[in-house]
């Protein structure tokens, strides 16, 4: 089973559906129990970093998270706002402590093109840097949804740079798949890229 | 790079899927289900859906909240869903029947603080505020509420700068009399409201053929293309006329 952490951030619904579409048994949860049982953990996440980390702690789930992610090595996939939770800490109103599982800072698009939008809002290509078992057999250079204002900013950090799978351009770098392990992010929504999309799960699904 | 978004506008009025004229007259278009469905496949690169008179009729959320949750379960593209969002619970209702976006219209104008608390609570992405447009060039264009039913005496332009000051990361701009005309879209209302704001435009009323949204990107600066009639009503599709975007040198998916 994966266990999507329902943390009230969001289209959960949209990422249970996407599972079910792939037929992988996926669960919404609050429970430390079913994050014990699960064989991956996901962290969807649309929202504001603050709220969602403010989510997770009242929650009281992020020991039970680390502990499985960590220390168990259960897949984890955070997409979106649950990538950007891998950072040190985001600074979308006011700064926030992030999960700190990869590092790096969680920042607003700074494109240098004016034409370029705040937020990052479409269909964007992804250029892949590294080999990654999550991105098997899509194109070689797929175009996914994004929907976003800030983004995971390795910071000067050489660790976490080296997390960096694959990125897109908006007028400036944009993160946009890392991975460390056994931890996976993605900035955009496979749950919401149609084929391309649903490609990244089954991707994920088979790590578990 | 961002490929240009084709987005096809479904409009709900009585519980049915309908096409209106001017915000006026409906005819019916097909199965609310189905028909997100069939775009879905066609590569539409996102879907607006919307009940035009929740708000008229003092209605809630219910009737598009429904529709979404059904829409969500078949179809994996990004949905915007609005009509009758009153408050941040409403968004957050939205959201969680599988919503990326939501449009907040009437209630947005009456209350201009309701976008910074569904921004924050949210995200600004991904608080959408719909404009109904009333006027002709050169202007002024005067917003309209309630299903364009009520005249607020707010200047177009300046209500776009306003609401994205208080939160919105993107709005959906429509011309009321080019909806469902099918003679183009309002060229220089689109490029008002696209050159006074840093948020993408959505330029949305009037689309009757492929080249009225290649104008509203190149002559209107907008940053996505919403169109109803073009796909109901002409053998238009999505991928089709992605096609001819591209042909006139439009990024297209």
């Amino acid at each position: 089973m994966i266990a999507i952490v329902d943390y009230g951030m969001g289209n959960l619904r949209s990422v249970l559906n996407a599972f079910e579409a792939i037929h992988a048994p996926a669960r919404l949860t609050t429970s430390v129990a079913d994050l014990r049982d699960a064989h991956a953990i996901v962290v969807p996440g649309v929202g504001a970093f603050g709220d969602g980390m403010r989510n997770l702690t009242a929650l009281g789930v992020i020991e039970t998270l680390a502990e499985e992610v960590l220390v168990r090595r259960k897949p984890y996939l955070g997409i979106c706002l649950g990538m950007q939770f891998l950072a040190r800490e985001g600074r979308e109103h006011g700064v926030t402590g992030g999960l700190g599982w990869l590092g790096g800072v969680v920042r607003r698009l700074e494109p240098r093109d004016a034409a370029c939008k705040v937020p990052h809002m479409g269909w964007n290509d992804v250029a892949i840097v590294r080999e990654c078992e999550l991105l098997r057999d899509v194109d070689e250079r797929p175009v996914f949804y994004f929907l976003h204002g800030y983004q995971l900013d390795p910071d000067g950090d050489r660790a976490v740079e080296a997390a960096v799978v694959a990125t897109a351009t908006h007028g400036e770098r944009v993160t946009a798949v890392v991975q460390r392990d056994n931890v996976f992010g993605v900035q955009f929504h496979p749950e919401k890229s149609q084929e391309a999309g649903l490609q990244v799960l089954r991707n994920f699904v088979k790590l578990a | 790079m961002l490929k240009t978004r084709v987005i096809p506008t479904l409009t709900l009025r009585g519980g049915r899927l309908v096409k209106t004229r001017r915000f006026g007259p409906a005819r019916d278009v097909g199965d609310p289900l189905k028909a997100p469905m069939v775009y879905d496949a066609q590569l539409a690169d996102e879907l607006v859906y919307l009940d035009l008179d929740a708000s008229r009729d003092g209605r809630s959320i219910e009737r598009v909240e429904a529709a979404v949750a059904r829409i969500a379960g078949e179809c994996f593209l990004p949905l915007t869903a609005g009509g009758g969002v009153r408050s941040a619970g409403d968004v957050r209702r939205l959201l969680l029947a599988g919503a990326d976006k939501v449009a907040i219209n009437s209630a947005a104008v009456e209350r201009p603080g309701l976008i910074g608390e569904a921004a924050q609570r949210f995200g600004t992405q991904c608080i959408v505020v719909a404009i109904d447009v009333r006027g002709d060039a050169p202007g002024p264009w005067r917003v309209w509420t309630h299903g364009g039913t009520r005249d607020p005496g707010l200047d177009a332009v300046e209500w776009a700068r306003t609401a994205v000051a208080h939160g919105a990361g993107e709005i959906l701009l429509t011309s009321i009399d080019r909806d469902g005309t099918m003679t183009g879209y309002d060229l220089a209302l689109i490029r008002a409201v696209a050159g006074a704001v840093n948020v993408p435009v959505i330029a949305s009323g009037g689309a009757g053929k492929p080249q009225d949204l290649v104008d509203a990107l190149r002559v209107g600066g907008a940053a996505a293309v919403a169109a109803a009639s073009l796909f109901h009503f002409t053998d238009q599709s999505p991928i089709k006329t992605k096609a001819y975007l591209r042909r006139a040198g439009i990024a297209v998916r």
